[in-house]
């Protein structure tokens, strides 16, 4: 070995590296609804996924490059399904599959070269909202668990500011992918883009459904469910794209300026 | 992971080992990198002692195939499934087992469940040795929806026969001594919206059946009756009372299958698979069904009188 790298420097490079890469791409939000777990995240692929399903009643998110996410997304599928066969499908649980991405990614942190650029949520639908489960886990290998909503990527502080005050607990549907886009589309001054069906990928874990709980929003579906965040949000006629985002002016919105959330770490808490 | 069915020191490709960097996840049969699509395979790889039927090979000079010793204490001392039966109506197929396990003379269990959902456009039913049986179907209930998970996209109907009929050839050791397992799998074809039966034999060889049919014990008295009992393009309902007609039928003749308990309250299980997706019907609904061919019995013990001349060819 030709030059002599100190172990912190080697540390300090690596999670630079992966910070810089995991921030050249979008953002993603996860957040709870009165009927389960949200998630969104601009995508224009309808074949390339950020958002799958890992099991019954638990699904992935993903920021950053995809190859390496799609790599992890995969493993975890192979790791329930192993699980659930092994044993019972009731034991395969979030909290495993995210101290088993832990692992994983703090292994490929430490022992190589280049560290996966990626940024993951796991979470899991409960029998009731005190159950759901949301781990975001970082490139390092660190675990945060979140409570509420949470949002992943390179401005995922900005985001998780903003949906901050767009969050509310038990908020149905229409609102909770509101907040989401709020979230997505940053804290920016004057006009925001307007999102279209195509533009965005949205999914749920639902509460209210049997066997497998997660179910993709597209087409259609989605686009009745887009019309109906801009209804509420624009009583002045459709002006184009509601209310700007930034100082949560929101005064339109019943729960525009939210409760303060009173859950401690709510965001970023995983970095290192 | 760790999986004890290694040999010891022979590592398993997926065990995570500290220090070798995600080489260990990333070697063949381990869970990052670039296996196939496919549950079983991995599991091959994985922790082959999970397979069903593995380790029910039998020591070399063993029971064979000719030999009638061991093999056969074997069969008879584990519970085997019997009858199941299937036919095809406008829009679906229907698949029905009745409850009853058997282990040699004697009745293993009155209310096991033979006919499984396998994902929500198909169904599998299993007659032969249970434990195995039931293993090969939850088996291949993960393996159809762990190719969806990672593909994003469910298996062709031919697809998931194809890959069934490779499950049970896995078997065919298992089978040469005397624990045969032959599942029965129908579902619906999405493209052209028909049921479709698929039957197979110990050596994996699968086999497209029309209209109707059935496996296990009383399979042959369930065919003749579905032969004739069956129309064309019967309606669900239809289908579904030909069904029970032709497992009572069976278990009329067969000693191996059971027929409606109706002290018990335990009757066949039914399920359809339409394009409203697969369905069981409840024990109450089946009940009825059940119902329906008691009462008839009881003026008719034979059942349903087929006509015995057949009619002029029609015209044309």
């Amino acid at each position: 070995m030709p030059f002599y790298v100190s172990p912190e420097q080697a540390m300090k490079d690596k999670a630079d590296y992966a910070r810089k890469g995991i921030a050249r791409g979008r953002s993603g939000v996860v957040l709870q609804y009165d009927g389960g777990i949200l998630f969104a995240a601009p995508n224009p692929s309808t074949a390339l996924h950020k958002i799958s399903e890992i099991y019954d009643r638990i699904a992935f998110a993903a920021v950053g490059r995809y190859n390496e996410f799609e790599n992890l997304r995969k493993a975890g599928v192979r790791y329930a399904d192993m699980t659930g066969f092994q044993y019972d499908r009731q034991d395969v649980t979030a909290r495993g599959l995210a101290n088993w991405y832990a692992q994983i990614l703090g292994s490929i942190f430490t022992d190589s070269n280049k560290p996966f650029e990626v940024e993951i949520v796991v979470a899991e639908v409960g029998s009731s909202p005190d159950e759901d489960q949301i781990y975001r886990i970082t490139f390092d290998g660190s675990v945060a668990e979140e409570h509420g909503f949470v949002a992943m990527g390179g401005q995922s502080d900005q985001v998780a500011g903003v949906l901050k005050q767009h969050y509310a607990d038990s908020m149905p549907l229409a609102d909770a992918l509101a907040a989401a886009i709020e979230g997505v589309s940053g804290p920016q001054n004057g006009e925001r883009p307007e999102f279209s069906a195509g533009q965005l990928e949205v999914a749920v874990l639902d509460r209210g459904r049997a066997h497998r709980k997660f179910r993709r929003l597209a087409g259609p579906r989605l686009e009745a469910l887009l019309a109906e965040t801009r209804q509420p949000r624009s009583p002045a006629g459709g002006g184009a794209g509601g209310q700007s985002g930034s100082n949560g002016t929101g005064s339109s919105e019943p729960d525009g300026d939210a409760p303060p959330d009173s859950e401690p770490g709510g965001s970023g808490g995983g970095a290192a | 992971m760790v999986f004890d069915s290694h040999p010891p020191g022979q590592p398993a490709a997926s065990q995570y080992q500290p220090g070798l960097g995600h080489g260990a996840f990333l070697s063949p049969g381990g869970y990052l990198g670039y296996g196939t699509s496919s549950f079983a395979d991995f599991l091959a790889g994985a922790a082959p002692g999970l397979l069903p039927g593995a380790g029910s090979a039998l020591p070399p000079g063993g029971a064979g195939p000719a030999s009638a010793g061991g093999g056969r204490d074997l069969a008879d001392s584990v519970p085997h499934g019997t009858t199941i039966v299937a036919a095809a109506f406008e829009g679906g197929v229907v698949m029905a087992g009745d409850r009853r396990a058997t282990a040699g003379n004697m009745i293993a269990q009155r209310d096991i469940e033979k006919v499984f959902r396998s994902d929500d456009f198909s169904c599998v039913a299993i007659a032969g040795a249970a434990g195995i049986g039931i293993d090969l179907v939850r088996l291949f209930t993960v393996e159809l929806e762990h190719y969806e998970k990672l593909e994003g996209r469910a298996l062709s109907l031919e697809g998931k026969a194809n890959r069934l009929a490779s499950m049970v050839r896995a078997n065919l050791g298992g089978a040469m001594q005397g624990l045969v397992v032959v599942p029965l799998f129908a579902g619906l074809d999405e493209d052209t919206g028909r049921g479709r039966i698929f039957s197979y034999d110990v050596t994996g060889g699968r086999y497209e059946e029309h209209r109707f049919h059935a496996i296990g014990s009383g399979s042959v008295f369930a065919r003749g009756s579905l032969k004739k009992l069956y129309a064309d393009g019967m309606p669900a309902d239809d289908a579904i009372l030909a069904c029970m007609q032709a497992l009572y039928d069976a278990a009329d003749d067969d000693s191996a299958t059971g027929g409606p308990d109706l002290t018990r309250h335990i009757y066949p299980v039914v399920a359809t698979v339409t394009a409203d997706g697969f369905r069981r019907l409840s024990d109450s609904e089946s009940g009825e069904y059940a119902g329906t061919v008691v009462s008839g019995r009881m003026r008719a013990p034979d059942g349903p009188l087929a006509q015995l001349r057949q009619g002029p060819a029609p015209a044309g």
